[in-house]
């Protein structure tokens, strides 16, 4: 008696769970692996935790190379670095494609600012954003895809890349804030994050 | 279900475990700015900014062209695809090196490659009639500069030149490379230096301007030399925007080096350029002033004429990216090639039309000025898209020539006369 509802219990609890937690798309159910990543990363491709990127719809060619560089010790960010360690190149390349699956990030809920979206808009064009990350900001090969990322994680990077914190796989990133002051990357983040 | 059950459980046990470190680190979100700031008001395009290239298909095919951080698998590289003159013949001589970059051999014949995104230096090594791939040095932040002196492998990262002496020897359990000179900014653009030994036993390098088109600090956009203990540092030229690129005259042991142009202006100027240095310490090329020997800049060169520097030996093409150059010494190649310049061109991304990507001979008249330049090694340009892309060269002791192609990941080696069956 004790042991069924000791049972029913423990059911009861995971449907609450797996009601609560959204899932990835029916047709992809992630590999072992990538239950991990998905439990910061959000299930639904979009964070809901500080500082920590929304993935859906990721470039698979992105989530490799950054993956590549936590695994190389390159990106310095734990605890990203240790899960990335076992990782052979094989594995990268399935997380790409897997992640890039999940549905797009969800914008913010509040109403954007459509004086701060024009400004944001003019200082995309002004530096050509979309050059590398698409007319739509949903990216390309390694540039990501940046529509509706995390206002919080998106101001942090574009603010390690322009310090030189954040190594760039290559020095594209750094070359591109070069001239931007932190001002203008405050209104950047804005402008990518509400991006409609 | 069972397994469905098993996701949920560790999601939510390990789920927990992850999130422990991050409340530690996180940070407040960021507020809003209380006040619009300024510098970024949504304005008119400023006068100078206009006729900027607009947001339309054509925006993709002028982006930088993305390197791949895994190398492209041994039977996928386009060697044969590659066209070279009459009697040359080219093999791939090792695969899987990511990011294949700066090369350089030793006298008993070990291959040493550095790479520069993927933060590692190789070296490929002959064992029992097989060629091994061993990594002696990872982690390393763009060590795209190395050079060979007595044994000692000298590795240029952005902000330091280390040294493994007698690497030969610890190619199985490489030392932690020894610092020897560490004076250098720290800047990502154009941080990435070439390596080289000069005739006079001292190390030479270029730090590169922090940006496509700035006013430069007077620590960045130049060439200098150190001694091979890291001292008795001296800025050798001035106003070089990036050189990745450079070999002594085998003769008159005059500095020759290419140099990247800026971007950004139109698709056909301005022209990167191969210079010499004639006057060490003296001389200026004119960035950021002039570019390509002939350009002012729209910005920097009121006041200024392109009279005010050092020409050009060569323009060799707009946005071609030259970036290895090295005098033919060897005896294999015919001898029309002796002492002439092969140069590598990375080829093209600020340009809709891609052009580079190719090997290039260029050769010069007696007194070292320009005389031709002619093509060698072409068809990494396929569609408009890159299938390969050359970096650098090294002689091999029989004189083939070793190059390198950072895109695939690999290094070819290019032999003149029959093949051997």
């Amino acid at each position: 008696m004790a042991h069924r509802s000791l049972k029913r219990l423990v059911w009861s609890g995971i449907v609450a769970l797996f009601a609560a937690i959204p899932t990835a798309p029916a047709s992809a159910e992630p590999p072992e692996k990538l239950v991990l990543c998905l439990a910061c990363h959000g299930a639904s491709g979009t964070s809901e935790l500080e500082n920590i990127p929304s993935l859906g719809a990721q470039r698979p060619m992105y989530v490799l190379t950054q993956l590549f560089l936590f695994r190389e010790g390159m990106r310095v960010t734990q605890p990203m670095n240790d899960m990335a360690k076992p990782l052979t190149d094989d594995d990268l390349r399935e997380i790409g494609d897997f992640i890039a699956a999940l549905p797009k990030p969800k914008p913010p809920a509040d109403t954007p600012d459509p004086v701060r979206m024009a400004r944001g808009q003019a200082l995309s064009r002004e530096h050509r954003c979309s050059f590398c990350h698409k007319a739509d900001l949903s990216g390309q090969e390694a540039a990501p895809h940046v529509a509706n990322q995390r206002e919080d994680y998106l101001l942090q990077t574009l603010r390690a890349y322009k310090s030189g914190a954040r190594r760039g796989y290559d020095a594209t990133m750094a070359e591109a804030l070069q001239p931007l002051d932190d001002a203008a990357i405050v209104e950047l983040a804005y402008y990518l994050s509400h991006y409609r | 279900m069972m397994k469905h059950a098993r996701s949920l459980l560790s999601l939510g046990l390990l789920g927990g475990l992850a999130l422990a470190p991050f409340a530690a680190v996180a940070q407040p979100a960021p507020a809003a700015p209380a006040t619009a700031p300024p510098a970024a008001a949504a304005a008119p395009t400023p006068t100078w900014k206009q006729g900027m290239a607009p947001e339309n298909d054509v925006t993709a095919k002028i982006a930088p062209v993305f390197q791949p951080p895994l190398p492209a698998a041994a039977d996928k590289l386009p060697t044969a695809r590659l066209k070279l003159p009459p009697g040359f013949n080219i093999e791939v001589y090792a695969s899987g090196i990511a990011n294949a970059r700066s090369l350089r051999i030793d006298d008993n014949g070990i291959v040493y490659v550095s790479s520069r995104t993927v933060g590692k230096v190789y070296a490929i090594v002959e064992k029992d009639g097989k060629r091994v791939v061993k990594t002696i040095a990872s982690g390393m932040h763009m060590p795209n500069g190395i050079a060979l002196h007595n044994g000692t492998l000298y590795i240029a990262e952005v902000e330091r030149i280390s040294k493994i002496e007698n690497v030969a020897a610890h190619l199985d359990d490489p030392p932690k490379p020894v610092v020897i000179y560490s004076d250098l900014p720290s800047d990502e653009p154009h941080g990435w230096k070439f390596l080289a030994v000069g005739p006079d036993n001292k190390l030479y390098f270029n730090i590169g301007a922090p940006c496509n088109i700035c006013m430069p600090p007077p620590t960045h956009a130049q060439l200098r030399r150190i001694g091979l203990d890291g001292t008795g540092a001296e800025v050798i030229a001035h106003g070089t925007r990036q050189v990745v690129g450079m070999d002594f005259h085998p003769v008159s042991h005059t500095l020759y080096f290419s140099e990247n142009q800026r971007d950004w202006l139109s698709e056909d100027s301005p022209q990167d350029k191969l210079n010499r240095l004639v006057n060490p310490g003296k001389d200026h090329f004119g960035y950021p002033f002039c570019h390509g020997g002939d350009m002012l800049d729209p910005q920097f060169g009121w006041g200024h004429t392109c009279d005010e520097f050092v020409k050009p030996v060569a323009q060799v093409g707009p946005h071609t990216a030259p970036l290895g150059l090295r005098f033919y010494t060897g005896k294999m190649f015919p001898p029309a090639y002796g002492n002439a310049i092969f140069m590598a061109r990375h080829g093209s991304w600020n340009k809709s039309q891609k052009i580079g990507g190719d090997v290039v001979v260029v050769n010069l008249n007696p007194d070292g000025s320009f005389k031709s330049m002619e093509p060698f090694i072409t068809g990494f340009i396929v569609d408009n898209n890159y299938i390969g892309r050359p970096v650098d060269m090294a002689w091999m002791k029989d004189g083939s020539m070793l190059l390198s192609d950072d895109y695939n990941g690999a290094v070819y080696r290019i032999t003149y006369g029959p093949q051997k069956p």
